[in-house]
C-alpha cells in the first residue's frame, strides 16, 4: 500500500529541502504506487475478461452442442408397399390405411436386405436402428398418395437417435459394447449402409415445424414457439396499456400524497419480487380461485403481465419524464387541457422510449421459466396449440423439459432449442436498439 | 363459444357509436357553437355504451359458471345432491365434460344425462341472455348519452374525468398485485401452519415432505423443518456473491473510470447480452458444462465433488448476477461528482488511490444497496438451481457437496401432479411466503440505505 507519510508542515519543508521527491526512498515509493495503480487497472481488465469469457464459453457450448441438431440422420431403404400389411381389404379405406402395420413393411425390407440376420435379438436391433416415427412416416406417405401401394420405392426414413448420435460422432466406438447404446453389430450395419451411401444427414425441417416428442430425433420447437407467441400476446395486451396508463397517471397527474407514495413504493418493491413468487400467485389466484385451466397460455400471459408491469411502468415513467416541460407549457399556453397536453403532445414524444422499454420487458418475459412451471405449463404436448386457452408450453420451458431428459440425443436438441430462443431474444433486443437509435431525441 | 363473436360485434358497434356521436355533434354545431370538439361527443357516447356493457360482461364471466352450477345442482335428484363435496365436484365436472362432448370419467346414468341436458339448456339460455342484455345495455347507453347532448354540454370534461378514473385504476393494479401475492401466500401458508407449527418449520433440522398416504405407512410422517433449505440457499447465494461482487464491482470500476469510450461502447452492450440470457440457459450450462468440469477438477486434486455440487450452481448464478451488480454499481460510481476526483488528483493521488480512497467511500451506500439487491436476486433465482443443484436437503458448508434451495423445493413440490390441501403442497406456499418476506425486507433495506446515506453534492 502506498501511504503518503507526510508529517507536520515543518517536517515536510525540511524533507523537501533534503529532496523528498528525488531521494532513493521516494523513487521506490513512487514505483510501488505506480505498480499498485497498474495492478488495480489489471484487476478491472481481468474482471471484464472473466465476464466476457464466461459469456463466450456459454455461447460456444450452446453452439457447439446445438448446431448438429439442425441436421438429422436418415436411412434409405427400399420399401415395398405390400397391400397385405396395410390394405388387406384392398378398398383403400382411409381408416384401414391409418391402422395398417407399417412397421411390418420396414421389417420385411430389412430381412431382405440383411438375410443373414435371423436371430430375434438381431432382428430387433436391426429394426431398432429406425426411429419410432419411421412407420408413421410411411403411413403419411401412403395417406398422401395411395397409389404407392403395391410399388417398391426407396424411402429415406428417420434413423433412431442412437444411430444419429453415432453418425454425428457423439458415440465413441472404442467404448466397450456393454456401456454403449449401440451394439457392435448395429455399428457394423451402419457402416455397411454408409458405404452404400444409404445413410445421410439432411436438414431437419421437423425441428422447426413439429411439436414435442418422446423421441429426441422427432422433436420440434414449433409448438413451444406458438405457445410462447400466445403467452406473450396475452402478456403484452394487458401490460402495455396498463403500464402506460399507470405511468401517465403517476408522472403527470398524481398529486404528492400518501396514496401515490404507497403506489410508488409498491411498484419498486414488486420489481424485486422473485419470479417464482408470481408463479405461486398465479397458481393460487388464477387457477385455484378463478378456476382458469392449467397449462393455458392465458394464465401464463396473465402471470407474466403482472410480473412485467412494474418494469413497464418504470421504463414508461422514465421516458415520459424525459419529455421537456417546455412542450407541456407550450401546449397548455395554447389552451390545451391537461389531458389533451398529455395525450396529444407528451405521449407521442415519449412513445419510442416506451416501446423500447416494452420490447425489452417482453424479451424478459419470453425467457421467463420459473413462474410458468408453477402454473403447469410443463405438460408434455405433441399438438400445436391453436388458442390461448389450450394447454401449451413455451420455449424456455420446452428447453427445461428437454434438458431434463436423460438421453444423449436431447443434449443437442436442448442446445438447438436454446439457440432458437436466443435468436428471438436477440431479434427483440436488436429491434429495441434500432428503435432507440432511430427515434432518440436530444432536447 | 359465442363470447368472441359478441366481443367482435360490440367492438364494431362501438366504432359506430363513436361516429354517430361525432356526426350528431357536427350537425348540432351548424346551429350553435359547441362547448367541446365533436370527437369528444363521440367519445362520450362511446363511454356510455361501452363501460356498462364491459361491466356486465365481466360480471357475467365471473358469475355464469357459478349460477349454472347452482341451478344444475338444485335440479339433481336428492341422492346425488347430498354427496360429499369432492364427489359432487367430480360429478359436476363430468356433466360439464359430457356437455362439451368430451369423455367423462364415469359412465353416464339417466340422472346425469338429464343433468347434462339441463346444463346444455341453461347454457343456451345464458347465451341468449348475455347477447340480449349487452345489446340492450349498449343501445340504452347510446340513448342516454344522446339525451344529454346539447351544444353547451361539457363533453370534454366528462370524458376527461372518466379517463382520469381509468388512469388511477390502472395505477392501482400494482397495489392489487401486492395484495394478491400477500393474501394468496398468507392464506395457503396459514393453512399449512395449522397442521404444522411455525416454529418447527422455521427451526426444524429435517426436511422430508413425504406424508403418509396410508395411516400405517412407515417412515413417511412428513417433516417440514426448513433449516436445511435455508442453509443451502445461503450457501449457494454466498458462492454466487463471491463470484459476482469482485467481478461485477471491478468491471464497473474499470468501465466507469478507466475504459476509453471505444472499449465502453463495445463491452457494455455485450454485458447487456449476458443480462438478457434466460436463466434456463444458465441452468443448462451449469448442469452440462460447469458441474462436470468442477467434478473432474476436484477429482484431479483428490477431492470428492458431487455432480450436483453447490459450487457449480453458485458459480453460474454468480455469472448471471455479474451484469446486475456491475450496472447498479456503475450507476452509483458515475454519480460521484468529478470535483471529488479532481480534488484527490490535485493532492497528488494516483487514479487507483483516488478510486479506493475517495470514489468508493463516496459510492459505498449505493454499492451496499447494489449488493443487497443482487443478493436478494440470488435468493430468488430458480431455474439455475432447479437444473444444477440437487434435491437432497442436507446442512453443509462444503461447496463441493450437494445443496438445495428454497426455490428448488417450491418447484419440486408444485410441478406435476399435486394433491391440493395436503401439507406437502401447502408447505410450498409457506416457503414462498418466507422467500417473499426475506427478499422484500432486503429490498426495503436497500432503499433505506440509499435514501439515508445518499450524499447530496449539488
Amino acid at each position: 500500500m502506498t501511504e503518503m507519510a507526510i508529517g507536520g508542515p515543518l517536517e515536510g519543508e525540511k524533507r523537501a529541502a533534503s529532496g523528498i521527491h528525488t531521494s532513493e526512498a521516494a523513487k521506490l515509493r513512487l514505483k510501488s504506487r505506480y505498480s499498485a495503480e497498474r495492478r488495480f487497472k489489471l484487476y478491472g481488465i481481468a474482471a471484464i475478461v472473466f465476464a466476457l469469457a464466461a459469456l463466450a464459453t456459454l455461447l460456444f457450448t450452446i453452439l457447439g452442442n446445438g448446431v448438429t441438431a439442425f441436421q438429422q440422420t436418415f436411412v434409405r431403404i427400399p420399401i415395398s408397399f405390400e397391400a397385405e400389411a396395410i390394405d388387406t381389404s384392398g378398398k383403400r379405406d382411409i381408416d384401414e390405411l391409418r391402422r395398417g402395420d407399417y412397421a411390418a413393411l420396414i421389417r420385411s425390407s430389412l430381412s431382405k436386405q440383411f438375410p443373414d440376420v435371423t436371430d430375434r435379438l438381431g432382428q430387433r436391433q436391426l429394426f431398432g436402428m429406425f426411429s419410432a416415427g419411421a412407420p408413421d412416416q410411411l403411413r403419411d406417405m401412403v395417406l398422401a398418395e395411395p397409389g404407392v401401394i403395391g410399388q417398391t420405392r426407396d424411402v429415406w426414413l428417420y434413423a433412431s437417435s442412437d444411430v444419429d448420435m453415432l453418425n454425428k460422432g457423439f458415440i465413441d466406438r472404442k467404448t466397450p459394447e456393454q456401456s454403449r447404446r449401440l451394439s457392435d453389430r448395429q455399428i457394423s450395419w451402419v457402416d455397411t449402409l454408409a458405404s452404400s451411401k444409404a445413410i445421410e444427414k439432411r436438414f431437419n425441417a421437423r425441428f422447426f415445424t413439429g411439436g414435442d416428442s418422446r423421441e429426441p430425433e422427432l422433436v420440434g420447437v414449433w409448438g413451444a414457439v406458438v405457445g410462447s407467441f400466445f403467452t406473450l400476446m396475452v402478456c403484452l395486451s394487458l401490460s402495455l396499456p396498463l403500464g402506460i396508463m399507470a405511468a401517465i397517471y403517476l408522472e403527470e397527474f398524481a398529486p404528492k400524497n400518501r396514496f401515490t407514495e404507497i403506489i410508488e413504493v409498491n411498484i419498486n418493491n414488486l420489481a424485486a419480487v422473485p419470479s417464482i413468487v408470481y408463479g405461486l400467485l398465479g397458481l393460487a389466484v388464477f387457477i385455484g380461485f378463478f378456476g382458469f385451466p392449467r397449462s393455458a397460455p392465458m394464465v401464463g400471459g396473465l402471470v407474466l403481465a403482472l410480473m412485467s408491469l412494474p418494469v413497464m411502468i418504470i421504463a414508461s415513467r422514465a421516458s415520459i419524464r424525459a419529455v421537456p416541460p417546455s412542450i407541456r407549457e407550450a401546449a397548455l399556453g395554447l389552451g390545451a387541457s391537461k389531458v389533451q397536453t398529455v395525450l396529444h403532445h407528451v405521449l407521442p414524444l415519449a412513445m419510442p422510449g416506451i416501446l423500447t422499454g416494452t420490447i425489452i420487458a417482453m424479451a424478459h418475459a419470453l425467457g421467463e421459466t420459473a413462474p410458468l412451471l408453477m402454473i403447469g405449463m410443463v405438460a408434455f404436448l405433441v399438438d400445436i396449440p391453436s388458442g390461448p386457452l389450450q394447454a401449451a408450453t413455451v420455449l424456455p420451458v420446452q428447453v427445461f423439459m428437454w434438458a431434463d431428459s436423460a438421453e444423449r440425443g436431447f443434449v443437442e436438441k436442448t442446445s438447438a432449442g436454446i439457440m432458437v430462443l436466443l435468436v428471438f431474444l436477440l431479434a427483440m433486443n436488436a429491434l429495441a436498439i434500432f428503435l432507440r437509435k432511430k427515434f432518440e431525441r436530444r432536447w | 363459444m359465442t363470447l368472441p363473436v359478441l366481443l367482435l360485434v360490440l367492438a364494431v358497434l362501438s366504432v359506430g357509436a363513436f361516429y354517430w356521436g361525432r356526426s350528431t355533434a357536427v350537425r348540432m354545431a351548424q346551429t350553435s357553437a359547441l362547448h367541446s370538439l365533436p370527437s369528444y361527443f363521440g367519445f362520450y357516447v362511446l363511454v356510455w355504451c361501452g363501460l356498462p356493457t364491459i361491466l356486465l360482461l365481466s360480471l357475467w364471466l365471473a358469475g355464469e359458471d357459478w349460477v349454472v352450477r347452482l341451478l344444475v345442482v338444485a335440479d339433481l335428484p336428492e341422492s346425488l345432491r347430498n354427496l360429499p363435496t369432492d364427489q359432487l365436484n367430480l360429478l359436476i365436472s363430468d356433466i360439464r365434460n359430457m356437455a362439451y362432448g368430451n369423455v367423462p370419467s364415469t359412465a353416464a346414468t339417466p340422472e346425469t344425462r338429464a343433468a347434462v341436458e339441463h346444463y346444455v339448456s341453461l347454457k343456451a339460455v345464458g347465451d341468449w341472455l348475455v347477447w340480449g342484455l349487452s345489446l340492450l345495455l349498449f343501445v340504452a347507453g347510446a340513448m342516454f348519452a344522446r339525451s344529454r347532448m346539447t351544444p353547451q354540454f361539457r363533453a370534454r370534461n366528462r370524458v376527461e374525468t372518466v379517463l382520469t378514473v381509468v388512469l388511477v385504476a390502472s395505477s392501482t393494479v400494482a397495489v392489487f398485485t401486492t395484495v394478491g401475492i400477500v393474501l394468496s401466500l398468507l392464506f395457503e401458508a396459514l393453512r399449512f401452519f395449522a397442521r404444522y407449527p411455525v416454529l418447527d418449520f422455521l427451526f426444524g433440522l429435517t426436511w422430508s415432505p413425504q406424508t403418509a398416504i396410508r395411516a400405517d405407512q412407515v417412515g413417511s410422517s412428513g417433516s417440514f423443518g426448513a433449516v436445511p433449505l435455508f442453509a443451502g440457499t445461503l450457501l449457494i447465494s454466498a458462492i454466487s456473491m463471491l463470484v459476482a461482487i469482485p467481478v461485477g464491482l471491478m468491471s464497473a470500476i474499470y468501465m466507469s473510470e478507466y475504459a476509453p469510450r471505444s472499449v465502453r461502447s463495445v463491452v457494455k452492450p455485450i454485458l447487456e447480452i449476458l443480462a438478457g440470457i434466460p436463466t434456463v440457459v444458465f441452468g443448462f450450462f451449469a448442469a452440462l458444462t460447469v458441474a462436470p468440469a468442477i467434478a473432474s477438477l476436484a477429482a484431479a486434486v483428490g477431492l470428492q465433488a458431487s455432480p450436483q455440487s453447490a459450487l457449480a450452481a453458485g458459480a453460474v448464478m454468480g455469472i448471471m448476477i455479474i451484469p446486475y451488480m456491475s450496472s447498479l454499481s456503475d450507476d452509483v460510481i458515475s454519480a460521484v461528482p468529478n470535483t471529488l476526483r479532481e480534488g484527490s488528483y490535485g493532492l497528488g493521488a494516483t487514479q487507483a488511490e483516488t478510486i479506493k480512497r475517495v470514489v468508493l467511500p463516496a459510492a459505498l451506500p449505493g454499492i451496499m444497496a447494489a449488493f443487497i439487491i443482487s443478493f436478494s436476486r440470488a435468493l430468488g433465482e430458480t431455474m439455475i438451481v432447479v437444473m444444477a443443484a440437487g434435491l437432497a436437503a442436507n446442512i453443509t458448508a462444503n461447496p463441493l457437496d450437494t445443496a438445495t434451495t428454497v426455490t428448488v423445493h417450491i418447484s419440486a413440490l408444485l410441478v406435476g401432479d399435486q394433491e391440493f390441501d395436503s401439507a406437502k403442497t401447502l408447505s410450498a406456499f409457506a416457503l414462498g411466503l418466507t422467500l417473499f418476506l426475506v427478499t422484500l425486507a432486503m429490498n426495503v433495506v436497500a432503499q433505506r440505505i440509499v435514501k439515508k446515506y445518499r450524499e447530496q453534492y449539488d
